[in-house]
């Protein structure tokens, strides 16, 4: 006589290589994402450097960044002015939203895959690093 | 110095870090901030600040090429970020309230440790260990492409790894680097995950920690954009080179060398610390 119990569904496998394709696309936009935030910290760097090469430089001394260099409309303003610097903070921040981007598109790989578990889990990593992105002064 | 000057070697130490941090695979960052504040008197916040958007850089910049050999585990990747990137806003927040002696002294030890762990041969891969029930719950188990065809590992101990990587991202937050001294600890030694696994995956979530602690450094102005600039260009450019010639390159004696030059940083750093000489 067969047992009463069914067998338990089996849990859903990991399927390596539909992870592996949703990766390779995000490598790529991972490498994008850095080429373009480096090309745009070059481009101010030649600003920079042309106008300010014989300046003295000092950081022995810390005294933190104006707001122009550390608010995202403060360097958006100083990039409109033409300032090098305010171009290299945009670069870094074009950089900071890269790995950020990866995590928001790999929300959408997950959903593919219909794994709801992991769609929570990359909403929390997104939601912390929105949180220190916007809440930690820099939008402001 | 002029600012010519500056950028000028700033560039040419960041260049050799970020070579030498990707030969060794054990990243740029960590020899960046000792060299700035020791060689340049730059002030330990400014170093961590440009620090911290190199790793970003460098870590983003290799993913594609890691990616390609299958070897990372996007699961365990991004289940560790819930806790590195919890720990790295910890450690962000926390930064702004250490003094620079202690944060010195922090660095140092960490230093220190780095060199003795690039000095310990790395514990077997251990095969066909038995599956854990939470590892299986949460699917992290997998397999990647070795040279007998693809070869499928079981995840051990994921609290303690949970836990481990939480001050890994405390670490990289507080100190502006990739923290790949605790992320071995964490997924070779206590997680079980196969080496191969473990470097890339770890790589993959270095870049997202560093984003998570990223933005709370530039709002509290410690990215300095002339500093910045020649930093993250640099060690960028030193690190794509040091991944293109990885195959061809003996590393063992570049390990021993570098390890040497993270000791004397890290002995050079714990004096400074204790002598509030930062």
């Amino acid at each position: 006589m067969p047992t009463a119990q069914a067998p338990a569904p089996q849990p859903h496998q990991p399927q390596p290589w539909d992870d592996h394709r949703i990766e390779v696309i995000l490598g790529n936009l991972l490498r994008s994402g850095v080429l373009l935030s480096a090309a745009v910290v070059l481009w101010g760097a030649c600003v920079y450097l042309s106008r300010h090469a014989h300046e003295p430089a000092d950081y022995r001394i810390f005294r933190g960044e104006p707001s122009e260099f550390r608010t995202i409309p403060g360097v958006i303003h100083s990039v409109i002015n033409g300032r090098g610097r305010g171009l290299i903070q945009l670069g870094l921040l074009l950089l900071i939203a890269t790995p950020i981007a990866r995590v928001a598109f790999s929300i959408v790989g997950f959903a593919i895959e219909r794994d709801r578990m992991y769609v929570a889990f990359t909403l929390i990593v997104l939601a912390i690093l929105l949180y220190s992105l916007l809440g930690s002064g820099l939008g402001v | 110095m002029t600012v010519l000057e500056f950028t000028a070697v700033v560039a040419i130490v960041s260049f050799v870090a970020g070579l030498l941090g990707s030969l060794t695979g054990l990243g740029g960052g960590v020899v960046l901030v000792p060299l700035l504040t020791i060689l340049f008197h730059v002030d330990i916040r400014y170093a961590i600040g440009a620090s911290l958007v190199s790793v970003i850089a460098t870590s983003s910049g290799a993913a594609a090429s890691y990616v390609k050999e299958g070897f990372s585990n996007i699961r365990i990747g991004m289940f560790l970020e819930i806790a590195t990137t919890f720990g790295a806003l910890l450690g962000a927040f926390l930064a702004t309230r250490i003094p620079t002696s202690i944060l010195a002294i922090i660095f140092g030890a960490v230093l220190l440790y780095s060199a003795y762990l690039s000095r310990k041969p790395r514990p077997l891969d251990q095969r066909s260990l038995p599956p854990d029930p939470l590892a299986t719950r949460l699917r992290m188990n997998g397999s990647f492409p070795d040279l007998e065809g693809p070869r499928s590992y079981n995840v051990q101990h994921v609290p303690t790894g949970f836990s481990l990587m939480f001050g890994a991202g405390a670490l990289s937050g507080l100190l502006g680097i990739g923290s790949g001294a605790v992320k071995v600890l964490a997924m070779d030694q206590a997680m079980r995950i196969p080496f191969k696994v473990s470097t890339t995956t770890s790589n993959f979530m270095i870049g997202v920690t560093a984003a998570a602690s990223a933005g709370v450094y530039l709002s509290r102005g410690y990215v300095d954009p002339g500093l910045a600039m020649p930093v993250m260009l640099w060690v960028l450019a030193g690190s794509l080179l040091g991944t293109r010639i990885l195959v061809k390159a003996e590393t063992k004696s570049l390990r021993l060398v570098f390890s040497v030059v993270i000791l004397v940083l890290g002995l050079q750093m714990l004096y400074k610390g204790f002598w509030g000489k930062i």
